[in-house]
C-alpha cells in the first residue's frame, strides 16, 4: 500500500495504516512524510513500512513486530517502549530514543541526541540492540537495566559521547568504538576491554548494521572498542535504614 | 556499632493462659516470638504487626508500647530522638511505609453534609431507586440527537467511558509492592462490584485475565511491563506522574523481591532493581505529555481514557488545566496522606498537601476554564470511610480512590513495615509462606463487603440530602459546611461555614 502523506495529519493516516494491516495488507510505503507522529505505534503484525520524508516524535512507540525504515533522519521519541520489531534509519535521530526499549533492533546510520536508551530492558532471550553510526548526547544509557547498545562515531567527531553516561546503569552492555574519558561516565558503570564472547557478538549485529548502511565491516572492527557495564545490579541498595 | 535503639513495643505473654500451642511463634513473620521452654519474645522485632495476638486462641498476648523507651517530650520525642539514632548508626535515608501518621488537619472531619427537612423532603432509600452509577471519560460540551422523538439517536461522538457501578475505585498497588493474591482479591472484588483496580507499575500478572475490563494499567517512568498488549487489555491506561506519599519522587523495589513471578510481569531478569525514578524522562513539558497520552490513544485506537496521575501539591490547579488540554479524559489526584509500600519518611511526612485543598482548588480552576467536562477527577490519598466519599464528591471528584482502606478490609494492621517484604497479613509479601496466609477469595469478599456497605451508606447520606442519584451532588459545594476552619480555608474549600444560610 502506498500513501502519499503530503499535509495529512497522523490521525487518519495511521488509522488507515492500522486498518489495512488489520485487513491483511503487508507492506506500505509513505511518501511525503512531514513530521507526522507514532507512525507505527502499537503495531503487532511483522508488516514492513518504508517512509521517505521525516517522520514525527514516538515513530514505532510499543510497536511489536514490524519493520520500519526510514530514508532520511528521524525526530524524538523514536522506539519508545518498544517490544519487538526493527527501525532502520538512514540518517540521524533526535533525543529519548529507545526509551524503555525491551527487544528488537534499532539501526541508526549517523548521530543520535540526548537520553539515548534510557531504562533499556531486558526479559529472558529478549534483548533490546541499538546501534548507532555516530556520536551520541549526554545521558546515554541512564538507568539502563538490560539489552545492548554500540555506539561507533564513524563519522570521526569528538567527543564521542556526552556526559552522565550509564548513570543508574544497573543491567545491560554499552559498547563504544574508540577511548570514553572517565569525567564522561556514571559513578555506577566501569570500563572494561571486550572480550572474544564480546567480539563474536558484536560482530553478528555489526555485519547487518554494515549491510544496511554500506560501511565497510572490516574498518568498523579495526578500532578498539571500550565495554562499559555496570558495577552493581543493586546501585542503590545502602541508601536506606528501616 | 552497637545499636543504642531501645524497643518500640513490648509484647505481654500471659503464661498462665499459654496453651504452648506455638501458634503465635509461627504466624510472627518478623521474627520477634520464639519458643524455649516457653513462649519468650524479642522486642526489638516487634512491629505490632498484630498476627500473633489475633491468632491466640487463648488471647494471651497483648502488645504496648514501651512506655520507658525515652523521657517523654513534646519537641524532642522519642520518634525524633530513635531517627536520629537510627541515621547516626547508619547514614541512611530513613525508609518507612504505609500513610503519613503525622496530625496534619485532616479537613474531611472539619466538613459537615447538609440534609433535608421540611420544605424538600429527605429520600427513603430502602423504598427508592438510589444511583449511584458514574462514567469515567471526557463528555462533550453538549449532546446533539438526530431521528424524530419516536426513533432519536445521539449524534455526538462520545470520548470512551468507563462505567463504574460505584464511585469507588481500588488504588494502584503494583504486584510487586503487594502480593499477587492481595492483586487478585482486588481484581475479582473490582469485577463483582463493576468498579476497578490498579495493576500501579508492575505489569499484568497472566493470572489477571480474566479481569483486563476492570483493570486500570499504569505506565509510569520505568515502562515495567508495558507493551501494546498491555495497554489494550485494560478498562483504561493511567500515566503516573507523581503520587501522593512520595510527590516528586520515585519508585525502587529493591532486586531481592523480584522473584521468578515477579521478573516475567515486570519483564525485567530475576534480582534486578526496579529502578523507576519520578521524572519520566520523555517528559518536560505539557507538549510532551500530550505526547505520551496521544502515544497511548494511536495505541490503543482511541478506545481506552487515558487518565494522568499525579500528586497534591501547591500549583495542582494549573498542572491539572495542563493536563486536561494535553488531552487527558481523567485527571487521578492522590493527596499527601496517601499510602505506599516504601517511601523516605521524610518525604511522605513533610512534602505536598491534603486532598481536599487540592481536590477544592483543580476543581474550581477547571469550571473557570470552562474545561470541566473535559475530563474526570478521581481523588485518593487516605479516604478513610464513606462519609469521605461524599464529601469528595460533593467537593467535585467524579470518584475516590482507596488504597489503605481496602489493605484493611483483607487484614492489614497498618504497622507500617511493607516495606521489609515480611508482611504477617500476606498482602505486603512475596515470600511464598506468608502470601498463602490471605486467600484471595476472603479479600474478594471482604472488599464486595466493604464496598457494599459504603454503598449503602453513601444511598442513606443521599437520601438524607433529597437526591437520588451521585451525579447531582457532584460539585455541590453548597451542601456542605465547614466547623473550626479558617476563612481562607473555607474560601478555598469554596464553602461556608456552617450556620449560614443561603
Amino acid at each position: 500500500m502506498r500513501i502519499n502523506a503530503k499535509g495529512m495529519h497522523y490521525r487518519p493516516m495511521n488509522k488507515m495504516i492500522r486498518d489495512a494491516v488489520a485487513s491483511g495488507e503487508k507492506e506500505f510505503e509513505l511518501d511525503n512524510i512531514g513530521g507526522q507522529r507514532y507512525i507505527g505505534a502499537g503495531l503487532n503484525e511483522n508488516v514492513k513500512i518504508t517512509i521517505n520524508g521525516t517522520p514525527g516524535n514516538d515513530l514505532g512507540a510499543f510497536m511489536n513486530g514490524p519493520k520500519i525504515i526510514v530514508n532520511a533522519n528521524g525526530q524524538d521519541g523514536l522506539a519508545n517502549t518498544m517490544n519487538a520489531g526493527e527501525i532502520i534509519v538512514h540518517g540521524n535521530v533526535g533525543d529519548i530514543i529507545g526509551y524503555g526499549m525491551r527487544g528488537g533492533k534499532f539501526y541508526i546510520k549517523g548521530d543520535v541526541g540526548y537520553r539515548v536508551g534510557i531504562h533499556m530492558k531486558e526479559y529472558k532471550k529478549q534483548v533490546p540492540i541499538i546501534i548507532a553510526g555516530g556520536t551520541a548526547g549526554d545521558f546515554f544509557g541512564e538507568y539502563m537495566a538490560g539489552g545492548i547498545m554500540i555506539l561507533l562515531g564513524m563519522n570521526g567527531k569528538s567527543p564521542l559521547v556526552g556526559d552522565y553516561v550509564g548513570t543508574g546503569m544497573h543491567g545491560g552492555v554499552i559498547y563504544i568504538r574508540g577511548k570514553v574519558d572517565p569525567y564522561h561516565l556514571g559513578k555506577e558503570v566501569s570500563c572494561l576491554e571486550l572480550s572474544e564472547e564480546d567480539t563474536k557478538l558484536i560482530s553478528g549485529y555489526l555485519k547487518e548494521y554494515c549491510e544496511y548502511f554500506g560501511f565497510d565491516f572490516n574498518e568498523v572492527m579495526s578500532a578498539k572498542f571500550t565495554k562499559l557495564v555496570p558495577l552493581s545490579l543493586r546501585p542503590y541498595g545502602n541508601m536506606y535504614v528501616y | 556499632m552497637e545499636s543504642q535503639l531501645p524497643a518500640e513495643f513490648i509484647v505481654n505473654i500471659n503464661h498462665e493462659r499459654c496453651r504452648k500451642c506455638k501458634r503465635c511463634v509461627i504466624n510472627c513473620s518478623f521474627s520477634a516470638i520464639e519458643f524455649k521452654d516457653k513462649v519468650t519474645a524479642n522486642n526489638r522485632q516487634c512491629v505490632a504487626c498484630h498476627r500473633c495476638a489475633t491468632f491466640c486462641p487463648e488471647n494471651a498476648i497483648t502488645i504496648i508500647h514501651n512506655p520507658l523507651d525515652y523521657k517523654d517530650g513534646y519537641n524532642w520525642s522519642p520518634e525524633i530522638r530513635k531517627n536520629i539514632l537510627k541515621q547516626a548508626e547508619s547514614g541512611g535515608i530513613i525508609l518507612t511505609g504505609m500513610g503519613n501518621p503525622r496530625p496534619y488537619p485532616i479537613y474531611w472531619d472539619h466538613m459537615l453534609i447538609d440534609a433535608c427537612q421540611v420544605t424538600n423532603p429527605s429520600i427513603d432509600p430502602l423504598r427508592e431507586p438510589m444511583e449511584l452509577r458514574t462514567y469515567l471519560g471526557a463528555k462533550p460540551e453538549a449532546l446533539e440527537f438526530e431521528g424524530d422523538i419516536d426513533n432519536i439517536s445521539l449524534k455526538t461522538e462520545l470520548a470512551p467511558q468507563v462505567k463504574l457501578d460505584i464511585p469507588i475505585v481500588f488504588a494502584a498497588m503494583s504486584y510487586g509492592a503487594i502480593s499477587l493474591n492481595a492483586h487478585k482479591a482486588l481484581a475479582m472484588a473490582a469485577k463483582r462490584m463493576g468498579t476497578l483496580m490498579n495493576t500501579g507499575e508492575g505489569g499484568l500478572h497472566e493470572d489477571l485475565a480474566g479481569y483486563t475490563d476492570r483493570i486500570i494499567v499504569q505506565v509510569a517512568s520505568g515502562r515495567f511491563g508495558v507493551t501494546s498488549k498491555y495497554l489494550n487489555n485494560s478498562a483504561l491506561v493511567e500515566i503516573k506522574i507523581g503520587q501522593g506519599a512520595k510527590p516528586g519522587i520515585g519508585g525502587h523495589l529493591p532486586g531481592e523481591k523480584v522473584g521468578e513471578d515477579i521478573s516475567k510481569t515486570r519483564m525485567i531478569p530475576v534480582g534486578t532493581d526496579a529502578l523507576s525514578p519520578a521524572p519520566h524522562h520523555d517528559i518536560y513539558s505539557i507538549e510532551d505529555l500530550s505526547q505520551l497520552i496521544y502515544a497511548i490513544k494511536e495505541t490503543t485506537d482511541y478506545k481506552k481514557p487515558v487518565s494522568v496521575k499525579i500528586a497534591a501539591v501547591h500549583n495542582v490547579a494549573a498542572i491539572a488545566s495542563g493536563i486536561v488540554r494535553a488531552g487527558a479524559d481523567i485527571v487521578m489526584i492522590d493527596g499527601f496522606r496517601g499510602g505506599t509500600g516504601a517511601a523516605p519518611m521524610v518525604i511522605r511526612d513533610h512534602v505536598g498537601i491534603p486532598i481536599e485543598l487540592a481536590l477544592a482548588a483543580v476543581d474550581d480552576r477547571l469550571r473557570q476554564e470552562g474545561i470541566r467536562n473535559r475530563a474526570s477527577i478521581l481523588v485518593g490519598g487516605s479516604i478513610r470511610q464513606s462519609a469521605d466519599v461524599v464529601k469528595a464528591i460533593a467537593l467535585g471528584a467524579d470518584a475516590c480512590v482507596i488504597g489503605t482502606a481496602s489493605l484493611i478490609a483483607m487484614g492489614c494492621r497498618v504497622c507500617q513495615k511493607c516495606y521489609t517484604g515480611n508482611c504477617a497479613w500476606g498482602i505486603a509479601t512475596q515470600k511464598p509462606e506468608l502470601v498463602r496466609r490471605l486467600n484471595p477469595e476472603v479479600g474478594a469478599d471482604r472488599l464486595c463487603n466493604l464496598l457494599t456497605a459504603w454503598g449503602h451508606e453513601i444511598q442513606e447520606v443521599l437520601g438524607s440530602l433529597g437526591i437520588n442519584a451521585i451525579e447531582s451532588l457532584r460539585g455541590s459545594r453548597e451542601r456542605l459546611r465547614g466547623v473550626g476552619l479558617s476563612q481562607e480555608t473555607l474560601d478555598i474549600l469554596g464553602i461556608k461555614h456552617a450556620g449560614i444560610g443561603q
